[in-house]
Parts: C-alpha cells; structure tokens; sequence
C-alpha cells in the first residue's frame, strides 16, 4: 500500500469520522429532518425514533442506562454543565471542588470561573508518572467537598487515572465523582456501574464521529445526580439542556459508539502494537529518549515522547509531512510549554522537547514505519546543530551551567 | 504557521554548523539563552589577528526554525566583517531578511546577543593577551 502525505498523527487532538457513521448520518440532514420534539406527526417521532436509538447505543459501550444521557454540543459543554451543575445545585451542602493540574482546559477554566463565584478549588499535583496520589486525594477532602472530577485518560499523555479508587473514595464520603471521559470513551473499556462514575463527558469527534455533538452521563441512581441548567429554553432533557437536539450529530455519536462498542478490543490491540512499534523504533536508534507519562496505565493509541536537546517545533518543522503536536512553548498559544509536562515535574527543556504521537483507527503499519524513520532522521540532524547535545556529549551537566534566561 | 522561504532555506541547509577551539585566542565564544526557555545559541567568532576581520563563524542553536535561520544567517553575515562592523548587525536587520513574525522576533534578538557576547569573549582574551601599558608595535 502507498502512503498518503500528510499523514495523520494527532488523534487526541480529532479524529477522521468514520464512512460508517458519515452514512448513517446522512438522511438525517435532507430526507429525516424532524424536531425530535414534535410529539405530534410522523416527522418528529422518526428524529425522537433515531434519538432514543443513540441515547442506548451511547448507554451500551459505557454501562448505563439510555435515561441517563443528556446530549450537549461537546465535551467543553458536557464539561461546564456537569460542573457548574453540580456547583450550584449542591451549594447549600458545600462549596469545595477537587480537580487536578493534568485537567483539560475545558476543566480549569470552569474551575477557575467557579472560584470567581465563590467556589473553592482544590488542584491536585500529579505524580511524576502523571498519575494522582490517592492519599493526597483523601487528605485533600473536607466536609465542605461537594464533586471530584479527574479525568479518565490525559489528552497529552494518555495516562489513565485510578478511575475506580477514586471512585471509592468519593462513595465513601458522599462526594459526587466527575469524569471527563473524552479520551478515553470508545478506545478502553468503560463501565459507569462498575468504574463508580456519577457523571461522564464524552465527545463524537474523538471517536471517529462529527464534530459539535457530545453528551453527558448523569447517573439516575445511587444516587441521583441532579444539575442546575446552564441554559432555558424548552426544558429538554429532563430539564437539563435545553435546545433543539442535533439529530444528524446524535444519530452519528451514536452510531460511531456502536462501531467502538464491536471494534475496541482488537483495535486497542492493534494500536497498542504500532505505538510500540514506533516507541521502539525510536529508543533503538536514539539516545536521550524519555517517555512522559505512565506506561501501563496508558491509553493504547499514544506515545507522547521527549527528545531531549532538540526542540519541538524544530522537530515538527523538520518533519512537515506528518501531523503530530507539541508540548513546545512555541507551538502553543499561550507561548508556554505543555502545563501538563510541567505538571510532571520533569522540567521545562524536555516540554519544550516533547512530541505527541495519537495514533488511530486508520493508522497503518507502513506509516507508523515511515513516521519512525523520519523522526529519527530529524532528531539525528538536530542534534548535529544542537549546542546543548554537544555539551552533554561532553560530558557537562547541564543543569549547573549558569544561562542567561530571557 | 507558515515559515517564509528565507527560515525554511536556512533550517533545510543552515550555513556554517559546528564549533571552533574555544581555548584559540582568536575565538570568541557567545552562548545564549537556556534550555528552558526553548532556545539556545552558541555562536563563534575566529578574528585574524593581523586584520582584525572575522575570517571564520560558526553557531549550533537549540530552538525553533526561526531561531536556527537567526543564527546561521548571523555566521554569514560576520563572516568577512571587522569586529566593529559585526557589532554594528541589528536585530531589525534579521527580521528583515528572514521576514520573522512579531512572535519570533525573540529569536533575532537572541542571534544579536550571540553576536555581541562572541564578540565580548574575544575582546576579554585580546585583552588579556596585551597587558595594559604594554606597548604593541
């Protein structure tokens, strides 16, 4: 098989939808254009038909019931609604949210708008594996502690927290539990009942489905979860978002469930063989390699590496035919390296240094292969114009040569 | 972002990559930046004595492509110019030719500061070589 160019790396970031779920989509824009909230003819009750038939397929691959998912526009409003939902209404019993640094934005940034309003916000450190500390977790409740939300699998790293410890521990206190589930829906085995989760976020465009259309797990019992609306207008979804639903998006999310549903368990197999094909690749013929993140409680598709004296946009530039990001300073917006590497401990030369490898459902062998190749060859190269690859060849430590910082 | 032809030529074949003798009398050595803020370069100078015009240059830089076309065009301009003349190289004059972005325009700074720190280094040994009163034919 030839390669395609440019070929495509970066599947935390999004995914290609699938033809399968495209196709199911499709009759949903033009020929089945009913408001799933027409009670009244034949036109709404094939789109509330379609709807109900997503809200099981969504239910099926995490273990809930199909009562309890509310469809959103996305992760960043599942997100928000599960947080100033929970936030508000649960106020009279306590005002204190417990998070961690390693969050999605779409985490921090609610948090952070929370403790405007008067929330106190607990952030917890990550271990050096990016993993929390379950003991810090426990000493970092109060009486005041209303949600735990720690995400299910890092968007940068993949690392895959300790779901149903923490689970326990939220049980034990009557806290609700949060997950942000993004990464980590569709690609690993999720069971809301067995993984003690009281509220999930999940999103289409991450598994292989459209873009603006997530939803929200909101468990039904023991306990009841109830949320405040973050918008009026039309009371749907027992009272939780309103809005028209997005029937072509839904039917898609739900169809591109059902296909992870079947698929997960050879697939994760499969990507869980490239990405270590790629890792090894890479370790065989580089010196100065670091993994950022835990290994083995990793998501199967991601490799997120460090190249340590080569800095990352250089990388990426020198291998512009594959789209892969950075934890750089340079490639980010804020023109800060990865918060989440920093959060790891390990220091803001391997962020800058770092690449993030997501590799995904159309991910061939024969790319993984020239996708190592090229890396290598560019790192080799780098290194060749690296002052600080020199010195460390030289034998001078770095960390005690006086920089003039700028 | 979109890279203009001038940084992709120099970060494709970057002029005058490796070291000089940093014990050469001759040398000037400049190194800026630091690891962690993403950037850092080591730029040299080797001055004829008998000239005084910098015969030979050379940098290694860490950083982005916008800082390694900085410092590579930075070796090909001191090169043939007096030590006088090369502390004369503005910044402004690397955004210039590479067109830079505004949020690159760090990195041409930081080639200026090479430039200049290289020439420091030099000038501290030239110094030293020639004991003050010392009378130089």
């Amino acid at each position: 098989m030839s390669l395609k160019f440019p070929i495509y790396m970066d599947s935390h970031a999004t995914t290609r939808m699938d033809q399968r779920v495209f196709a199911a989509m499709t009759p949903y824009f033009t020929e089945i254009f009913g408001n799933a909230a027409s009670r009244n003819h034949a036109f709404g009750w094939q789109a509330e038909e379609a709807v109900e038939k997503s809200r099981k397929q969504i239910a099926d691959l995490i273990g809930a019931d199909a009562k309890e998912i509310v469809f959103t526009s996305g992760a960043t409003e599942s997100n928000n609604l599960a947080l100033k939902g929970v936030a508000q209404m649960y106020a009279e019993k306590g005002n204190h949210i417990i998070t961690a640094a390693t969050e999605h934005k779409a985490i921090l940034d609610t948090c952070k708008r929370l403790e405007k309003d008067g929330f106190r916000v607990t952030y917890l450190p990550v271990q050096t594996d990016g993993l929390i500390d379950l003991q810090q977790l426990r000493d970092a409740i109060t009486d005041k502690t209303i949600l735990i939300s720690i995400m299910y699998a890092n968007n940068e790293i993949g690392v895959v927290q300790p779901v149903q410890e923490i689970a326990k521990i939220a049980k034990e206190k009557g806290i609700l539990f949060h997950s942000d589930a993004v990464q980590a829906a569709g690609k690993i085995p999720i069971n809301v009942q067995k993984d003690g989760i009281d509220i999930m976020s999940i999103t289409g465009h991450k598994m292989y489905g459209p873009k603006g259309v997530g939803a929200l797990y909101v468990r039904r019992r023991n306990p009841r979860v109830r949320l405040a609306e973050q918008m009026q207008g039309g009371g749907h979804e027992r009272g939780m978002r309103s809005g028209t639903l997005n029937v072509p998006g839904i039917v898609g999310l739900g169809e591109a469930c059902e296909l992870c549903h079947k698929e997960m368990a050879e697939e994760g197999r499969r990507l869980a063989f490239l990405r270590d094909k790629l890792k090894d690749k890479l370790f065989a013929e580089l010196d100065e390699v670091y993994i950022n993140g835990n290994m083995q409680h990793r998501l199967p598709h991601n490799l997120n590496v460090s190249f340590a004296y080569v800095e990352g946009e250089s990388l990426l530039m020198g291998i512009n035919d594959v789209a892969v990001s950075s934890g750089s300073a340079c490639t980010s917006a804020t023109l800060e390296p990865s918060y989440v590497l920093k959060a790891l401990g390990a220091g803001d030369d391997l962020a800058h240094s770092s690449i993030r490898f997501g590799l995904g459902r159309f991910t061939t062998e024969e790319e993984v292969d020239y996708v190592a190749a090229k890396v290598i060859d560019v790192v080799k190269k780098l290194r060749e114009l690296s002052p600080l690859y020199e010195m460390f060849k030289e034998g001078v430590d770095l960390s005690k040569v006086q920089w003039t910082a700028h | 972002m979109a890279y203009s032809d001038k940084v992709l030529d120099h970060y494709n074949n970057p002029r005058n990559v490796g070291s000089l003798d940093k014990a050469d009398p001759n040398v000037g050595t400049g190194m800026v930046g630091a690891p962690e803020c993403g950037d850092v370069m080591k730029l040299q100078i080797k001055v004829n004595p008998e000239t005084g015009v910098i015969d030979d240059a050379k940098f290694k830089t860490f950083g982005c492509g916008s800082a390694i076309a900085s410092s590579s065009l930075a070796t090909e301009w001191l090169r043939g110019k007096s030590v006088d003349e090369a502390l004369a190289i503005k910044n402004t004059e690397i955004v210039a030719e590479l067109a830079l972005p505004p949020v690159k325009i760090h990195c041409s700074v930081l080639a200026e500061d090479a430039i200049k720190a290289a020439i420091a280094d030099y000038k501290a040994k030239e110094e030293k070589r020639t004991p003050v009163g010392a009378v130089t034919a």
